[in-house]
């Protein structure tokens, strides 16, 4: 086991992910609003805010896919012994991580049902840009449009068609996070 | 601070409440079923609505915490000392200062800004309920959006009363989607509801649901073309403060049947007769 491993996660578990979920719900309940998540030092290529999210929603309950180049020793080790989430492939997860390109097809991840709406999976995507400009954004928290840099629109068009089904989506760049609800209308 | 964690509850709990909060402000007015935890109060004293503040509760935040509009009712005292014991935040009374206030059965009177969070405490979330009992049937009853039964509902009121007597708990429509209990707020406050700049978070402990409405969502509260809805309260000014804009309590004041009404929101009340309002029975 490397000593990366081991370090990384919140300094101060409790209050360090208080203040994380602040940022994740407010990025949610305000889609295209960005905001900064810190206290968590993951091994590449994460970034430091999706390690954050990680640590702070991600437990032993919740079957983590991860995708593409995320998908390697030390961040099998660092969500292992930080979380101790169990791995799974798309159909089964909570949550998957990676880049947008490694993701697909998003028809693999469970939307919900009809009854259970909840029960669906939500994708952090790691980006290289995270900027208020690009797609134009309209629904619920958003007062009248809002933009974001989205790594495209089609199939978040074709996911927020399946509401209330639908999955959510978790956006992170170094330190910084937005987010995009299956409630987003994307123009 | 203290021997407890954080905000009272262990982190796992917290991570699972924060989960089915994200899939709630994702799905708007959808109840999303959590595992409810024992808490150190009685079902029925914002068990839900304390598992909600403890798990969105930062160590910055400035908490408030009111009964029926009141800061210094049994219930909202005993919140905010559990929080500030466990939690070591800040609180307040004053409804512009705080970050994160939990509510039972009302909406502040001074209208919320972005940054603030309303967390209310829920008896019954499920609107459909007192006509349909059968959980398996009224989960069905939402996926379906078969809502004609709580239309039924508002008619008969109609026809016994000649209006919709539905006066507290008025169900809304969420998005023009789902049918949500706002809660026991009287409907004086469902106005509010709506295109609020503040998260609203709804947390029914004993009935173990969370749901939730993100900032600026389109609520409508349901009625009909002819009788469309009306925000009702009592028909005075306030007692104390003279607002006759706000929503009242009517208090028994002796025993030949002398009453006066005053403002449910005490900070609202407060801040008027700071500011110099009198009502007429004001010493």
């Amino acid at each position: 086991m490397q000593a990366q491993t081991l370090t990384g996660g919140f300094a101060h578990p409790s209050t360090d992910a208080a203040d994380a979920f602040r940022g994740v719900m407010e990025a949610l309940a305000r889609p295209g609003s960005i905001h900064t998540l810190t206290g968590a030092l993951p091994p590449a290529p994460l970034s430091s805010a999706a390690g954050a999210a990680l640590l702070t929603l991600c437990d032993t309950e919740t079957p983590i896919y991860l995708a593409g180049a995320t998908d390697c020793a030390k961040v099998r080790a660092w969500i292992a012994f930080h979380t101790g989430a169990p791995l799974t492939g798309p159909a089964h997860c909570m949550f998957a991580l990676g880049t947008w390109d490694a993701l697909p097809p998003l028809s693999a991840y469970p939307v919900g049902t009809a009854e259970y709406p909840d029960r669906s999976a939500t994708l952090i995507v790691e980006c290289d840009v995270l900027l208020n400009a690009g797609a134009t954004l309209t629904g619920p928290g958003i007062r009248e449009t809002a933009a974001l840099s989205l790594p495209e629109t089609q199939a978040f068009q074709t996911n927020a068609a399946l509401f209330p089904l639908g999955l959510d989506f978790l956006f992170t760049c170094r330190d910084r996070i937005a987010a995009l609800p299956r409630s987003t209308k994307v123009l | 601070m203290s021997d407890y964690n954080f905000a009272y509850l262990d982190e796992q709990t917290k991570r699972m409440i924060r989960r089915a909060i994200l899939k709630g402000l994702a799905i708007p007015g959808y109840q999303v079923p959590f595992a409810s935890r024992e808490m150190p109060m009685p079902y029925g004293w914002g068990t839900g609505g304390v598992q909600v503040s403890a798990a969105v509760l930062t160590p910055d935040d400035r908490f408030k915490v009111i009964d029926q509009g009141a800061d210094d009712t049994t219930n909202a005292v005993s919140i905010r000392s559990f929080f500030e014991r466990t939690a070591g935040v800040a609180t307040t009374t004053a409804t512009t200062e705080a970050t994160v206030i939990q509510t039972r059965h009302r909406i502040p009177e001074v209208p919320l800004a972005e940054g603030q969070i309303l967390v209310y405490q829920v008896p019954i979330p499920e609107p459909l309920r007192f006509l349909e009992p059968r959980e398996s049937e009224t989960r069905k009853m939402h996926s379906l959006e078969e809502y004609g039964l709580m239309h039924v509902k508002l008619y008969e009121d109609i026809s016994r009363h000649g209006h919709i007597a539905t006066s507290y708990a008025y169900p809304v429509k969420v998005e023009a989607r789902y049918v949500m209990d706002p809660s026991p707020i009287p409907k004086f406050d469902n106005p509010k509801l709506g295109g609020c700049p503040a998260i609203q978070l709804f947390g029914a402990g004993r009935e173990q649901r969370i749901y939730a409405l993100p900032p600026y969502t389109r609520v409508v509260s349901l009625d009909f073309e002819d009788h469309p809805f009306e925000a009702t309260k009592a028909d005075h000014p306030c007692g104390l403060c003279g607002a006759d804009d706000s929503y009242l309590d009517e208090v028994i004041i002796d025993d030949t049947g002398g009453r006066m009404f005053v403002c449910s929101d005490t900070d609202y009340c407060e801040t008027r007769q700071a500011a110099g309002h009198r009502g007429k029975d004001a010493a």
